[in-house]
């Protein structure tokens, strides 16, 4: 994660306090570590920070850019702080960090399997696999149930050893 | 949502305004359609299914109002929400009611691939915004492309009964399918100035020869058929229905804040 140095380590404060805010849907991961943090630009006058929404019809952006503009607005740092909504970069599962994929398996959910290549313009990769290790059991004797989850970012599957259902962070 | 109105010179920013327009109400139209399944799929795992392709599709319509919005100064929930049925430029593949479950595969089936043919243009458009947008769509897009396929497949390969609707579908779909691609009063600017880098013209021919090789072994031979003029602007009582629906709680508190 880029920390550019910078106007008496406001930057890193801000990355910080980020770090304290959770996903909304999955509260074990921070949104650092999900990858939805774009750009972070701070100057004395304002705090911008770059949110890169994981699927674009997710219902809980505004929620984070609420969470996000409260915890950034606590810390004083400038008067103005913006939360800009953005695609640019495109958010893709490539963005999680290591420590976000543990989190999510340590909280029920297989982490996406990676993309190869750059990511970004593979769309043929993007399919869903048939198979996903289970976040339980580690096994591989699983089945996709359906490519579709309870969330637009999640898949659904069974695991033939544990007999769970669980649901993958889906692959985009 | 995003950046400060672009400056742009008019006419651009009208031809900007028309596609971003259609492409949304094609989005927000067949989302509405997809969420009449939402209950009474005929499996449970189409009712979630399309219950997550239905938010998708809203969702990408909501991104391209909120672009339309900060290019004419307006608000998206007004654009979705407060415009009458005439007022919408959905094409009119969109204009029927989901019928039954091979009528809303095929339909589905022949909106994916178009859409897929139409984001992969407006990935390279000179509008920034609105490029990065359609790449994020495409790979969301991904994946109702692939349940459409998967059930076109499931319904031939079955025989009988759900062949022979299935076909019935494309069959009667298939001359409102092209007015996905129906001309814009605009479209000339657009491609001129790279907001929308192919003509619709050469869309539709890309499109065509996608889809005929999967559909006629299905369907027999299907009719030439060329986007009409009015693509865009018919209208059914099918659709004044839905409107009706989509907008009733809007109506029902005029002005309130949600």
């Amino acid at each position: 994660m880029v920390t550019a140095r910078g106007l008496d380590g406001r930057t890193e404060r801000v990355w910080a306090a980020l770090r304290d805010v959770p996903d909304p849907e999955i509260p074990a991961i921070s949104v650092v570590d999900l990858g939805v943090i774009g750009a972070v630009d701070v100057s004395d006058e304002r705090v911008r920070v770059d949110l890169l929404p994981t699927f674009v019809g997710c219902p809980a952006i505004g929620v984070m850019q609420t969470e996000i503009g409260e915890r950034l607005r606590s810390l004083e740092l400038a008067p103005d702080v913006e939360v800009r909504v953005v695609f640019d970069p495109p958010w893709t599962s490539e963005r999680i960090s290591p420590e976000g994929r543990e989190r999510l398996r340590q909280s029920g959910f297989a982490p996406p399997a990676p993309i190869r290549g750059a990511g970004l313009t593979g769309l043929d990769e993007l399919a869903v696999l048939p198979v996903a290790e289970c976040p339980y059991c580690g096994s591989r004797n699983t089945t996709l149930d359906n490519p579709f989850g309870p969330t637009l970012c999640r898949a659904i599957y069974h695991c033939a050893d544990c007999r769970q259902p669980f649901e993958q962070f889906k692959r985009v | 949502m995003t950046a400060a109105p672009p400056d742009l010179a008019v006419t651009q920013r009208d031809a900007l305004a028309e596609l971003l327009l259609s492409v949304a109400d094609d989005e927000f139209v067949i989302g509405f359609w997809d969420s009449e399944w939402t209950g009474i799929a005929p499996m449970l795992e189409e009712d979630v299914a399309t219950s997550s392709i239905a938010q998708d599709e809203i969702g990408h319509a909501r991104a391209l109002y909120e672009l339309l919005a900060d290019l004419t100064d307006d608000d998206a929930d007004r654009i979705a929400y407060g415009r009458g049925a005439d007022a919408f430029r959905h094409a009119s593949l969109l204009n029927h009611a989901r019928g039954d479950w091979a009528f809303s595969v095929a339909r589905r089936y022949l909106y994916e691939t178009a859409d897929a043919v139409r984001l992969e243009a407006l990935a390279r458009s000179s509008h920034a915004p609105l490029a990065a947008l359609a790449a994020k769509m495409r790979r969301e897009e991904t994946y109702h492309l692939m349940h459409a396929e998967a059930w076109l497949r499931r319904l031939a390969d079955a025989g009988g009964d759900s062949r022979q609707r299935l076909a019935d579908a494309v069959r009667r779909l298939w001359p409102d399918a092209q007015d996905l691609f129906a001309p814009l009063a605009t479209a000339d600017e657009a491609v001129g100035r790279g907001i929308l880098p192919s003509d619709l013209a050469e869309l539709h021919r890309a499109w065509q020869e996608r889809v005929r090789p999967a559909l006629e072994p299905i369907a027999g031979p299907l009719p030439d058929a060329e986007p009409r003029a009015d693509g865009r602007t018919r209208r059914t009582d099918d659709f004044r229905w839905l409107h009706g629906e989509f907008t009733s709680v809007a109506r029902s508190q005029e002005g309130a804040t949600w």
